[in-house]
């Protein structure tokens, strides 16, 4: 445990899991967005919309994050030059947030679709009969149903989420799995009391967190 | 549901009107968007000829690509064995009757599906030499940090699956005078495997896809090779990061096609388990 007493181990190991935080967040909050619409368009009327989005999820979630992330910093800023912030270390953490965003959203669309394949069809077509629109049976009727079906593959992204956000690492944030080569390679004596404390934060955090989602998902769950 | 058409009535005039209007629209933002990055591509020279000629030339193809290829899917392939026999093996150990091998086997599982991947395959490859005092090649860095990671997340559908086959097959089998190990391996597991199989194919999907990582720690795979060796040499990131991940998506479409396919067949033949289903909720996704 000494090596965490040192005050300087101890903030990059803060500042790596404040990373990870940050990353979580604004990556959900893009995941989220972009897979919703990407959802909504996969099964509208219009044959252009449902094509962009299964481009969309064919491609991301077929490419390796980590190409992602790559392609985010050494294509988009190094090569055509597009810029986020003007601070580096932001630059590449918005960098990041946009490679992580790309990318979840694929699956959270993919989880929204099999959640709207989860609502009867008797529910849209009493929808459609009392006069809504496309819009109207969507947002009122089959969403919020399929909302209370995906809480548990949601969560199970939204952690994944989570943990690839070391992933931002690979363009020189120092988030966790930095910070802990950088410990290791300077503790070499203690290792594993290192990977420990790493992984154990991991761990303590997402473990509850998955029962935390299934216990929720069981609570929610339409009763048919 | 199925999807078409239930959501909306059958279009008429009016509705036809509005989805073309939509279309028009969509399409008109769309061809600015990929205006947009045919200018900007325009605009820092990346469609000058030399940068996309070295994929044309069959050496590009034959020292980096290729080798990148295979690097990816050696290590992918040791990795899928291993972490299909860790995931039965810490499967069953999760169901025994045994309490002192259920406890160990369930925390292993979970401790190893929470930590990052990247953090495991950082703790082997950096930190393992320092106990062992040898160098960890990065192959069984990435392979082992696959293994424990895709396996636990294995064991958990194996697990499901095991659960999902109906109890009576499990006593008639007992009933005929099996042992336990016998029912688990005669009866249960060959019936949880084919329930599971479209969700161990598609963990098999973000194992390739992971073994990427291994670019991180100078595992010679496609990334390394195709992207990173390519673009040092002919200055052209954006292309190569192309062409590779046009190799990935063809490589992962192909598993998941035939994941497709398996599960088509398995339904058809109407003799598999379904894959479990609690009220309402969807299990047994893989994890990304």
């Amino acid at each position: 445990m000494d090596v965490f007493s040192d005050s300087y181990n101890l903030d990059v190991y803060v500042t790596g899991f404040l990373w990870i935080l940050k990353l979580t967040a604004a990556g959900t909050v893009g995941a989220l967005v972009i897979g919703t619409l990407l959802a909504a368009m996969r099964v509208s009327p219009v044959p252009v919309l449902r094509g962009f989005g299964t481009a969309w999820v064919n491609i991301f979630r077929n490419t390796p994050l980590t190409l992602i992330i790559f392609f985010c910093y050494f294509g988009l800023y190094s090569t055509l030059g597009v810029t986020l912030s003007d601070n580096l270390e932001l630059n590449n953490y918005w960098l990041g947030v946009v490679g992580l965003s790309v990318y979840t959203a694929a699956f959270v669309c993919e989880a929204i679709r099999s959640g709207i394949n989860t609502v009867p069809a008797g529910q849209a077509e009493a929808a459609r009969a009392i006069g809504m629109t496309f819009r109207q049976t969507l947002t009122l009727i089959v969403l919020p149903q399929a909302g209370r079906a995906v809480v548990a593959p949601l969560g199970s992204i939204l952690i994944a989420l989570c943990k690839n956000a070391t992933i931002v690492g690979t363009i020189g944030l120092m988030e966790s799995s930095n910070a802990m080569k950088d410990l290791i390679n300077s503790n070499g004596d203690k290792v594993f009391t290192i990977f420990f404390i790493f992984a154990g934060t991991f761990a303590i955090v997402l473990i509850p967190t998955g029962y935390g989602f299934g216990w929720l998902a069981n609570r929610l769950a339409v009763k048919r | 549901m199925s999807t078409d058409a239930v959501l909306y009535d059958h279009p008429g005039p009016r509705a036809r009107a509005r989805n073309r209007i939509l279309t028009v629209v969509f399409g008109v933002v769309l061809a600015g968007l990929l205006y947009w990055i045919y200018h900007r591509f325009d605009e820092k020279g990346q469609w000058a000829g030399s940068l996309w000629k070295p994929f044309t030339q069959s050496s590009t193809w034959t020292d980096y690509i290729l080798p990148g290829l295979q690097g990816t899917l050696q290590a992918a392939a040791i990795a899928m064995v291993l972490s299909l026999a860790f995931g039965i093996l810490f499967a069953v150990g999760r169901l025994s009757d045994h309490w002192w091998v259920r406890i160990p086997s369930g925390v292993v599982v979970e401790f190893f599906r929470a930590v990052p991947l990247l953090l495991m395959m950082f703790f082997i490859f950096f930190g393992i030499p320092f106990v062992t005092e040898k160098p960890m090649s990065p192959l069984w860095a990435v392979v082992i940090a696959l293994t424990l990671y895709n396996g636990s997340v294995l064991a958990e559908a194996f697990r499901a699956g095991v659960r999902s086959v109906p109890s009576g097959q499990s006593e008639a089998a007992y009933a005929i005078g099996m042992r336990k190990g016998q029912v688990m391996g005669q009866i249960l597991i060959p019936q949880a495997a084919r329930a599971m199989l479209p969700v161990i194919v598609s963990q098999l999907v973000v194992l390739v896809k992971d073994t990427a990582l291994g670019y991180i720690i100078s595992y010679s795979e496609l990334l390394q090779l195709g992207v990173n060796n390519v673009a040092a040499n002919f200055g052209n990131v954006i292309q190569a990061a192309m062409v590779a991940a046009v190799i990935y998506i063809a490589v992962n479409s192909t598993l998941t096609a035939v994941a497709g396919w398996l599960s088509r067949r398995t339904r058809r033949s109407g003799k598999a388990p379904r894959a479990p289903r609690p009220a309402g909720a969807l299990v047994g996704t893989a994890e990304p």
